[in-house]
């Protein structure tokens, strides 16, 4: 019941905002919808994982052998939390922007929420690729109308690319529910299924397509450091804090367990391809005078990280990633939040006009350098037990691969710092003289943030603890 | 038979209503009705109420599918009445006479839904292509219509002739013009030069009903040519009564297995060139109407594999893609007649000057591009999922797939403009009724892609 309420509440709040007449209103509309989900996302997460509460199998398509089934694991409750926690943040640090059209912005974000806490809760494969796709259709009308000047050019390619992507996976879904002897589609019946090489290596490629579009993963990454810079600030943390992971999460729900064999036979490829995508996103985020570039090319490189350390198999690399997913949602909306709030105050993004806004404000700069340090890992952050244990599990797979990816950790480093040094230390450029002062409800969800960052990096067992047992589960299920 | 009946006796009453009254209102209420009373006429007939016991020595061959598939037909004519009968008034004085010829094409596709015998394939084809020759050139002072309606008639006249060829030699090979003894003549005594090439020429006129590449070049001029309202009905109604030849042909009523060999690459490649045509010009098109006219091609190439799949699914799959497929051309067509410049540019703003027919009009080219939620969605599903469960050609269901993305670009670029760009998009007055059906379409297609059990089941009960 509770995982049918964690849909329906965004839903029906989403859908009734298109009809609240004063954009105030629609505001706090919002902000209560996503409390109220938050609410219920702690709730689900405190819950037994075999309780009934959890979850909801209807009759949908009788015809079709699709049922209307959805179940929580440790991981969804975890992304489900993420989701919940994300649109609270987002919603109550962009408190005091006005945008355009506010109930119909309002409205759309919650529909895409919808959408992401179906993904993370489907348990049929049918009703996962509805709830992947719902997820995209919201989230192209969001940033075709809220965002720079080239953002409808740009929104068109991340639709195309991403919709190119599922329609692959709809042919992957065809042929698995052709393979299936039931014809079903529910996720036990997946798992079970008993698929030759071939039929697998086949499958595997159509699914994996969609999911490395969605990560992204070299070379499939194209659309997405446009797509992150043209965006309103708001749909940028929640593309990237939340619906990334959409990406992560099917290659761990849906793919791994299936295709174990194709996993074993394309698992170097693409964990080659991974460390490519991690090194190469590093190296352009160096060069970047863009502060959301900066950011969009950092948040490639740490999903590169993740998906080489699913693809090493080995419990230790997948328990970090599991960790991770949490963890970068949190550190990544934050550094939106202050890009967000750099932008608003001095009116630019690029570094070459920044610089000196520690002395204008202060409490920013503190809270930025905490989130910059979760970003480069440094123990204490959040980011540091996920980083290290997914390391190790790179290391158990192979020492070169390792030492090569550590490589990130050092350039990592050098362009956070470089970031945070260009905007707010130096001589104060004239942008910085004239910034005007950071709302408070964004400095207040930001000290949350740092604080979420600094506890989760000290006492990270109880992340840990909700999802051990489904990395224990995929463990013993595929050859690692 | 309630269909054929009741279609035919209601185009001789709407012939005489424009003598009797001049009054173009009457004559649509009086359409309108007769619309009603045809859908019901034909779902009392799937019921076990026909109204007229006549022996066809096996002729026609009433299946549920056939009548279901008819309903859907009548139903969405009757919305293409509701929603554009004003735009059936503004393209000439002859109101009465173009209702007349809307029903007897019904009547042709009637005779289509439930043939058995070529002959009364040919009947049915030549009913239901002549009156459309007409309606096509029905703006007489409009020189492009001419010239559509002639190119429309020579090559229609073309297409019948190689029909009449393959059925004179499918006649030939097996003595007999039924459906099911032709089948078996070919099926148990092998396969015989005449027969292929019957069945080959038969597939080519068949081919070129349904627009598919490369017998579709008529399609974008006559679209073009042919006033707004009278495109619609052909992209929509027409298409589907040749589509429901096409597939009684190869699949067969009673049989799956069909005349011997495995067509399946030649319907393989027809899928694909019509795919490929369609979608790509489509992308080009400067038009709203003309895109609409490509891209009716490029759905008949994912119609058509309801007959490369030849099995189960893909036949409910074409109920549920003509259902969708149809009320969301309609629909489209409905907005596009209202607003003034059919470019591009033309609906640019249309969201902000009309947020009812912009929304409305987006769950259109949503469902036309196949996003899920929508029919369209499912339709495209069924007919994928037919392909696939052959088991065989998965590069053709991915080729399918790719074209499916490509044409996101040219319907996305309708919701871009109306949504996404400045500018003021000019439209006709618009009434709260109006407005109210293209809700309903809406919501049918949006019902359609959630639960097509409520159309697909009625053909198991």
């Amino acid at each position: 019941m509770i995982a049918l309420l964690l849909i329906l509440i965004p839903l029906i709040f989403g859908f009734s905002s298109f009809a609240i007449k004063s954009d105030g209103a629609a505001k706090v509309w919002a902000v209560t919808a996503s409390v109220a989900g938050l609410v219920l996302a702690i709730v689900a997460a405190c819950a037994k994982t075999d309780a009934s509460l959890l979850t909801v199998n209807y009759t949908w398509l009788p015809v079709l052998g699709s049922r209307f089934a959805l179940s929580m694991d440790g991981m969804s409750k975890m992304l489900v939390l993420l989701t919940a926690l994300s649109m609270c943040l987002i919603f109550l640090s962009t408190f005091k922007n006005n945008y355009k059209n506010a109930r119909s912005f309002y409205a759309l974000m919650m529909l895409t929420q919808a959408g992401m806490t179906g993904v993370f809760l489907a348990a049929d494969l049918l009703l996962f690729y509805f709830f992947w796709e719902l997820a995209l259709i919201p989230a192209y009308f969001l940033c075709s109308m809220w965002g720079g000047e080239r953002r409808i050019a740009v929104t068109f390619k991340f639709f195309v690319y991403t919709f190119l992507g599922s329609l692959l996976m709809l042919v992957g879904v065809l042929y698995l529910n052709y393979l299936s002897p039931a014809h079903s589609f529910a996720l036990k019946d997946i798992y079970d299924l008993k698929l030759s090489a071939p039929q697998q290596s086949f499958a595997f490629i159509l699914f994996f397509i969609a999911f490395a579009i969605k990560m992204p993963l070299f070379p499939f990454h194209t659309w997405q450091p446009d797509t992150y810079e043209v965006s309103d600030t708001a749909i940028t943390m929640m593309l990237s804090g939340v619906m990334v992971k959409m990406g992560l999460f099917a290659v761990i729900r849906w793919l791994v367990p299936v295709f174990p064999d194709a996993v074993n036979q394309f698992g170097h490829i693409i964990v080659v391809l991974s460390v490519i995508s991690l090194l190469y996103a590093s190296f352009i985020a160096l060069q970047q005078d863009d502060l959301k570039r900066l950011i969009a090319y950092s948040s490639i490189a740490h999903i590169g990280l993740m998906s080489a350390a699913i693809f090493v198999r080995n419990e230790v690399g997948l328990q970090g990633v599991m960790v991770q997913m949490f963890n970068h949602g949190i550190t990544v909306i934050g550094l939106w939040m202050v890009a967000d709030a750099v932008e608003r105050t001095t009116g630019t993004r690029k570094f070459s006009e920044l610089g000196g806004l520690a002395q204008r404000s202060p409490s920013l700069t503190a809270l930025l350098v905490v989130l910059a340090f979760a970003n480069i890992s440094l123990p204490l952050t959040n980011s540091f037990i996920g980083e290290f244990l997914m390391f190790n599990g790179l290391f158990h797979y192979n020492i070169w691969v390792t030492a090569i990816a550590l490589i990130s950790i050092i350039l990592a480093a050098a362009y956070t710092l470089r970031m945070v040094q260009k905007v707010f230390y130096g001589t104060a450029s004239v942008a910085s003289q004239n910034a005007a002062a950071v709302s408070k409800p964004m400095i207040a969800t930001l000290a949350v943030v740092c604080i979420l960052v600094i506890v989760l990096g000290v006492y990270p067992k109880p992340l840990i603890e909700l999802t051990q047992q489904v990395t224990g589960a995929l463990a013993a299920k595929t050859i690692f | 038979m309630n269909a054929i009946i009741v279609s035919a006796l209601l185009g001789v009453i709407m012939m005489f209503s424009g003598i009797f009254t001049g009054n173009n209102k009457t004559i649509r209420t009086i359409a309108v009705f007769g619309m009603v009373l045809l859908l019901a006429a034909n779902l009392l007939d799937i019921n076990g109420y026909p109204f007229f016991k006549i022996e066809t020595y096996g002729m026609l061959l009433f299946s549920k599918y056939g009548l279901l598939f008819n309903s859907v037909i009548i139903f969405c004519t009757l919305l293409l009445l509701l929603l554009s009968g004003q735009a059936i008034e503004k393209v000439g004085c002859y109101v009465a006479e173009y209702h007349a010829l809307i029903f007897f094409i019904l009547a042709g596709i009637s005779i289509l839904c439930s043939y058995n015998n070529l002959l009364m394939l040919f009947l049915g084809v030549e009913i239901m292509s002549i009156p459309l020759y007409i309606l096509t050139g029905s703006e007489k002072k409009n020189l492009r219509g001419n010239e559509a309606s002639l190119k429309y008639f020579l090559m229609g006249s073309f297409s019948t002739g190689i029909m009449l060829m393959g059925i004179a030699l499918l006649y030939g090979a097996s003595g007999s013009f039924d459906l099911l003894k032709v089948n078996e003549t070919i099926f148990g005594g092998g396969i015989s030069f005449l027969s292929i090439t019957g069945i080959m020429f038969l597939m080519i006129s068949m081919a070129f009903k349904v627009s598919a590449a490369p017998f579709h070049f008529w399609t974008p001029d006559v679209y073009d040519g042919a006033p707004t309202v009278f495109t619609s009905f052909m992209a929509t109604i027409v298409k589907a009564g040749g589509f429901i030849a096409f597939v009684f042909l190869f699949v067969g009523k009673q049989t799956s297995a069909i005349y011997g060999v495995d067509w399946k690459l030649v319907f393989s490649l027809l899928i694909f060139a019509t795919l490929l045509v369609g979608n790509i010009t489509a992308v080009y098109q400067l038009s709203v109407k003309r895109m609409l006219s490509y891209s009716s091609i490029a759905q008949a190439g994912f119609m058509l594999f309801a007959l490369f799949g030849m099995n189960d699914t893909g036949k409910e799959g074409l109920l549920l893609y003509t259902a969708a497929y149809s009320l969301a051309t309609i629909g489209a067509f409905a907005v596009l007649i209202k607003v003034k410049d059919i470019s591009y540019e033309g609906f640019n703003g249309l969201g902000r000057t009309q947020p009812v027919l912009a929304a409305t009009n987006t769950v259109f080219m949503l469902s036309l591009s196949g996003i899920p939620l929508t029919a369209g969605f499912l339709a495209k599903y069924y007919m994928l999922l037919s392909a696939v469960q052959t088991g065989s050609y998965m590069w053709l269901v991915i080729a399918a797939v790719v074209f499916a993305a490509v044409s996101v670009y040219y319907y996305f670029k309708v919701i871009q403009a109306m949504y996404f760009k400045p500018g003021n998009a000019e439209t006709e007055p618009v009434s709260a009724g109006f407005k109210w059906l293209l809700i309903i379409v809406s919501a049918l297609i949006i019902l359609l892609g959630i639960f097509p059990q409520i159309l697909i089941g009625w053909m198991y009960f």
